[in-house]
């Protein structure tokens, strides 16, 4: 193993690079048994050292390029989505990320005796330089690993509200002219917002009449979701439609009152299927028991 | 009634996932307490208007929920506190009507009825604690509250 000169100038980010493509085999046995890569790759042991030998390529690829600081360094981009998946592994048994970046900061040591021995002089200038070099090398790839598992958790916070937005807003049709939207859990200003669009959108596109706010769902009414539901309503009125808010339970009922909340203007009933003979009655429409099949009970 | 009495719990009340967070704590101590559910319902009705005027007025804060045990008597007390510009005028702000922002203006007044007790330690400048407590209500029996 050809070892650095003294007397020379040495750039340290190149001899590191040198020195992972060296040792890649020897570091990425002694990184399979780190706790993070020993945890992630429980079923053999080749596997972790063929993942550590990934990571230490990558490494050697930043060193290189002498982005030794830069998170956006080319070479982090081929790692990227595999230190993802291992720090999604380890979140997933119940780890924090700093608990993981905690095990990125351990991949350091080993890599660092290895280093020490290729010096004739550990405590020499040059080992200390090249040692530095390592030092931030591995604290960039803490920061990557950081990185990576907090995106990743936004992105799949955000990609579930959008879901959550979108699932808990359906507008049904029941009848011709009437349509029912079940309203489920927290009505915040977000959520009322996407109700009163797409009913107000429904009760045009299939020219309903009536619209039934169903809010069996809704736990708790207190005054901003009771002036959200008194905006939705005033909204379908001007629409030309009637509505009409159903499924409210005797605690909420009693809480309204007490509440000193007036829904006096707004047409109520305990439960969707009166709020729907309300509706078929305004229109004229008997719903009535008739031949046992077939025809049309109309 | 089985669940055993903790000590008090902190939440922050800093965005609108933290009502939500605080609406459910809140429902989940009144349950384990054996709130009816008109007197829970009423319950987590106010701490939704009480931990929203924290968030809108007060600009974030905190809740502290504390069981109370007082010889039989069983109860729940929540102290909604913020440090935002505090109520100029409390007995205003109590009233029916009033309000500041565009709401109902039924928040305040309205929360009074809910509870059993409500008091506001507000001074302008220096942020603003409302504290509720309520009380386990009709025992079905004497000796029933046991456990």
């Amino acid at each position: 193993m050809q070892v650095a000169e003294h007397g020379t100038a040495l750039d340290p980010a190149q001899w590191l690079s040198g020195f992972l493509q060296r040792r890649r085999e020897q570091i990425a046995q002694r990184w399979a048994d780190a706790a993070l890569f020993r945890t992630v790759f429980t079923v053999s042991r080749d596997e972790a050292v063929e993942a550590g030998k990934v990571v230490v390529d990558a490494l050697a690829d930043v060193a290189r390029s002498g982005r030794l600081e830069d998170l956006r360094a080319a070479g982090f981009e081929s790692v990227r989505d595999l230190l993802g998946r291992m720090a999604a592994a380890r979140a997933r048994a119940g780890h924090s990320p700093a608990q993981i970046t905690d095990q990125v900061a351990e991949l350091r040591e080993p890599a660092a005796a290895l280093l020490r021995a290729e010096f004739e002089d550990p405590a020499g200038e040059d080992a200390h330089a090249c040692l530095l070099a390592l030092t931030l090398l591995t604290g960039t790839l803490r920061l990557v690993v950081m990185e990576t598992s907090v995106s990743a958790g936004e992105d799949l916070i955000a990609r579930q509200r959008e879901q959550l937005l979108e699932m808990t807003t359906p507008v049904i049709s029941l009848w011709e002219g009437i349509v029912a939207v079940p309203l489920i859990g927290t009505l915040d200003s977000a959520r009322s917002q996407v109700v009163m669009e797409s009913l107000l959108e429904a009760i045009v596109s299939r020219r309903a009449r009536y619209a039934i706010l169903d809010i069996t769902g809704v736990p708790t009414v207190d005054s901003l979701v009771a002036q959200h539901l008194m905006k939705t309503v005033a909204a379908a009125r001007l629409m030309g439609a009637e509505c009409i808010v159903s499924g409210i339970r005797p605690a909420i009922a009693q809480t309204i009152v007490h509440l000193g909340i007036d829904l006096g203007t707004i047409i109520t009933r305990t439960g969707l299927a009166d709020a729907l003979a309300y509706a078929l009655a305004q229109q004229g429409i008997v719903v009535s028991p008739g031949p046992p099949a077939g025809t049309n009970p109309r | 009634m089985h669940a055993p009495l903790v000590s008090s719990t902190r939440l922050s009340l800093g965005s609108d996932a933290d009502l939500a967070r605080a609406r459910q704590q809140v429902r989940q101590a009144a349950a384990d307490l054996g709130f009816s559910l008109v007197q829970l319902t009423k319950l987590v009705t106010a701490a939704s208007e009480l931990a929203r005027n924290t968030l809108v007025h007060g600009g974030g804060g905190h809740l502290e929920i504390t069981p109370l045990t007082d010889g039989a008597r069983r109860g729940l007390r929540l102290a909604f506190v913020d440090a935002g510009p505090g109520i100029r005028d409390v007995d205003l702000a109590m009233t029916d009507g009033y309000t500041t922002g565009s709401g109902l203006g039924m928040g305040l007044s309205g929360t009074k009825r809910l509870v059993q007790e409500l008091t506001v330690d507000s001074r302008p400048g220096q942020g603003t604690t409302v504290t509720v407590t309520d009380w386990l209500r009709d025992l079905p029996s004497p000796r029933a509250g046991a456990p």
